[in-house]
């Protein structure tokens, strides 16, 4: 085995996972406060990756350069939009179907996702789009033939990934917009009679999914520099892997299962076979959701009558 | 809303709050819709999002304007969702009066209508069809159990590939309608089995990472199923007789059978009056199921699992036989589909597939056989005939899916039988 192609697929798998780490967030969030896979969560990531898009074709049409200030206001524009759409998505197509039946909601949030899709297809066109590259250069360790290399934007998007875990983390453990979501999400009906404004708690965990998403999405197209108005689906679907596999409902469990999936697809694709490498990460999506439903972190789920 | 007054008089409410409506609404419409990416670039088209967002304006402050008028009121308690009386009652069943004198006439139209059509149209007839099969199959997982599906489409590209894959080991397209009921039954029931005693949200999840496994696997095991290339399907016969021009090695091509001169189109027309005599079976086969024991269990499992478990339901049976009926009509609509079409590729098998079925059964009302046939219909016939909408099409079902949610989750068209009806529950 070749050490440097296995630390590289490792440095990679972290930067991916740390991506499905932020997108899981949203999902994890939402269900462990509403019960309720957000099927569009996947869609509104990849709005995101247009936005930022966008936003850096408006500010080098002012000829802005510097690096620093292309990033910090790319995101700054992008998580402000993403969260909007967040919070319209959850005010138009999921607010009205608070009390109806279990599978309502869940259909509705398939036709927001198709809208978004064929909603962005119209407008900007069914080809891959792309982003210049923003910060180029990269560390490299090891000799001239075998290294490895780390490039300055995955170390940009591993640490963001971790500060925004990091603030969001404390946002929910020490704040009290915090302990109002973690009260929503053990009792609604009592955290209502409590005095806490439900509706505007379910909206902020939307907005703050979508926010996270956002940022995730800002880092991968700086990252990888093309996309198109379909990578939403994959995306999503593996990010929800990721918060099932960290226990969904936990934010911890989030990330976990983020690093865990995109180092191990990483591994597979460097060692075992590229093509597969989706099936490979719904394979095992199907394999915890069998054995282990409550994932690493999670609590096991009750039904209660 | 946000900047409203308690005291403003109602015309200024609703102004207010529809200006804050159409500002959101600019906002998000204005990024995607306003600014196309063009390389690295951007054109602008801001002109979009703000006829977009006058809309959403105009739209916002007549619904407000007409809620604070009687009329209005009126209006909205009209078209509400519950209009239930208070106390518990028994409805009344509306089954229709005339139904036995239209059912047969519907039949030999139907039975008649390939006679009549041109080649083109007799393909989207075909296609409406294999529709009709796929949403009948899916309103038993979707509309009967209560089970969500969205891998739908993993089974119906088990059938089709059963026939295209099989027919080079000699089997035909009768042999292939079985044994894709059969294997598609098999895999329905090797994925349901572990799942459906699991937490309902994650099946759906689930049966969407199953269907993406099918359609990856189509696409990347080059040595069986041809790749993205796809598979070859042989014609259909009929007892043995061919219905190409000249027939193969020692066959009977049917105009020298039957003595008549040779139609290009009699194969299509064949085609579709089988599928249509299968959905005719179905139909009739779903429509008695419902009120067998078996289609009670799966209806009374959706309403309440707890419920039905404590009173000695086997639930995962129950929700098996659900999906995998639902499994074997996608495996013989699949056989029908690569009949028609010629060969398979995996393109036919993406989620969109499984989304477009899972419409069909949502705007048809979930578990209402006669909503489902209509919405195939609909569905597959009129983006045929609104050619210039097409690229609008998956923005119009998404736009459908929601508002059926939000307006009429029962959906359009509902034939009930008698019912109970507890309406003081809300």
């Amino acid at each position: 085995m070749d050490f440097h192609i296995l630390g590289q697929q490792l440095v990679n798998g972290l930067a991916l996972g740390s991506i499905y780490g932020l997108i899981a967030v949203g999902y994890t969030m939402v269900y462990g406060i509403i019960g309720m896979i957000n099927f569009a969560h996947g869609d509104v990531y990849m709005v995101s990756a247009y936005l930022t898009a966008i936003c850096l074709a408006i500010l080098s049409y002012f000829g802005m350069v510097s690096p620093f200030f292309l990033i910090v206001i790319t995101l700054i524009v992008t998580v402000f939009f993403i969260a909007l759409y967040g919070w319209s998505i959850e005010r138009i197509a999921y607010k009205p179907l608070r009390n109806s039946p279990r599978l309502a909601p869940l259909i509705s949030a398939i036709g927001v996702s198709l809208v978004l899709q064929n909603y962005v297809q119209v407008s900007q066109g069914a080809k891959t789009q792309a982003v210049p590259t923003i910060l180029p250069g990269a560390f490299r360790f090891g000799t001239e033939t075998e290294f490895i290399q780390i490039t300055y934007i995955q170390v940009l998007l591993i640490i963001v990934s971790f500060i925004s875990m990091a603030v969001l983390t404390y946002i929910i453990q020490k704040t009290s917009l915090g302990r109002q979501c973690r009260a929503v999400q053990q009792d609604a009906k009592m955290s209502a009679i409590l005095g806490i404004n439900t509706d505007r708690i379910i909206s902020t965990v939307f907005i703050i999914g979508a926010a996270m998403a956002g940022i995730a999405g800002v880092l991968v197209t700086m990252n990888y520099g093309s996309f198109d108005f379909s990578v939403g689906f994959i995306t999503g679907v593996k990010a929800f892997t990721a918060a099932v596999l960290g226990g969904i409902g936990s934010l911890p469990g989030a990330m976990l299962g983020g690093i865990i999936l995109g180092m191990s697809e990483s591994l597979f694709s460097g060692f075992v076979n590229t093509d597969y490498k989706d099936v490979f990460a719904f394979s095992l999506l199907v394999l915890v959701l069998i054995f282990r439903p409550s994932g690493l972190l999670g609590k096991p789920l009750v039904e209660k009558v | 809303m946000l900047f409203t007054n308690p005291n403003d008089p109602p015309i200024l409410a609703a102004l207010k709050d529809s200006l804050f409506v159409g500002l959101i609404a600019f906002l998000v419409f204005a990024p995607i819709s306003g600014m196309v990416l063009d390389g690295y670039g951007f054109n602008s088209h801001l002109e979009r999002p703000a006829i977009m967002a006058a809309i959403v304006f105009a739209g916002r402050f007549i619904y407000q304007f007409l809620a604070g008028t009687s009329f209005g009121k009126n209006l909205i308690a009209k078209f509400a969702a519950s209009k239930a009386k208070p106390g518990v009652y028994v409805g009344q069943s509306d089954g229709l009066k005339y139904l036995k004198f239209i059912l047969p006439v519907l039949f030999i139209a139907c039975l008649i209508l390939p006679f009549f059509l041109d080649k083109y149209w007799l393909s989207v007839a075909t296609l409406a069809m294999i529709y009709v099969l796929l949403g009948l199959g899916l309103n038993i997982v979707v509309g009967l159990a209560g089970l969500l599906d969205l891998g739908f489409v993993a089974f119906y590209a088990v059938g089709a590939y059963t026939f295209a894959l099989g027919s080079q080991y000699g089997i035909g397209f009768w042999t292939a309608i079985p044994l894709a009921a059969i294997l598609a039954a098999m895999a329905g029931g090797i994925l349901g089995f572990p799942v459906l005693r699991m937490h309902g949200d994650y099946l759906a999840i689930v049966t969407l990472g199953f269907g993406e496994i099918i359609r990856l696997i189509l696409n990347n095991w080059m040595e069986v199923t041809g790749g993205p290339n796809g598979a070859p399907a042989p014609n259909p016969t009929f007892l043995g007789i061919e219905f190409s021009r000249t027939a193969k090695e020692g066959g009977v091509p049917y105009h020298e059978f039957f003595g008549v001169t040779y139609n290009p189109a009699a194969e299509y027309i064949f085609l579709y009056i089988v599928l249509f005599l299968v959905v005719s079976l179905m139909i009739f086969f779903f429509s008695r199921l419902r009120s067998m024991p078996m289609g009670r269990a799966w209806e009374a499992l959706r309403e309440d699992e707890i419920a039905c478990r404590s009173l000695g339901l086997n639930h995962v049976m129950v929700k098996l036989s659900a999906f995998m009926m639902g499994a074997m009509t996608g495996g013989v609509a699949g056989v029908f589909f690569a009949a028609q079409q010629g060969f398979v590729n995996p393109t036919s098998f993406t989620f969109f597939e499984s989304a477009l079925i899972l419409a069909i059964v949502v705007l048809g009302g979930m578990g209402s056989v006669v909503g489902v046939v209509l919405a195939a219909l609909v569905l597959t016939i009129l983006p045929e005939t609104l050619r210039t909408f097409a690229e609008y099409r998956i923005l119009i079902f998404g736009i459908l899916m929601v508002g059926m949610m939000l307006w009429k989750p029962r959906g359009l068209i509902r034939i009930r039988r008698p019912y109970f009806s507890r309406g003081d529950s809300k």
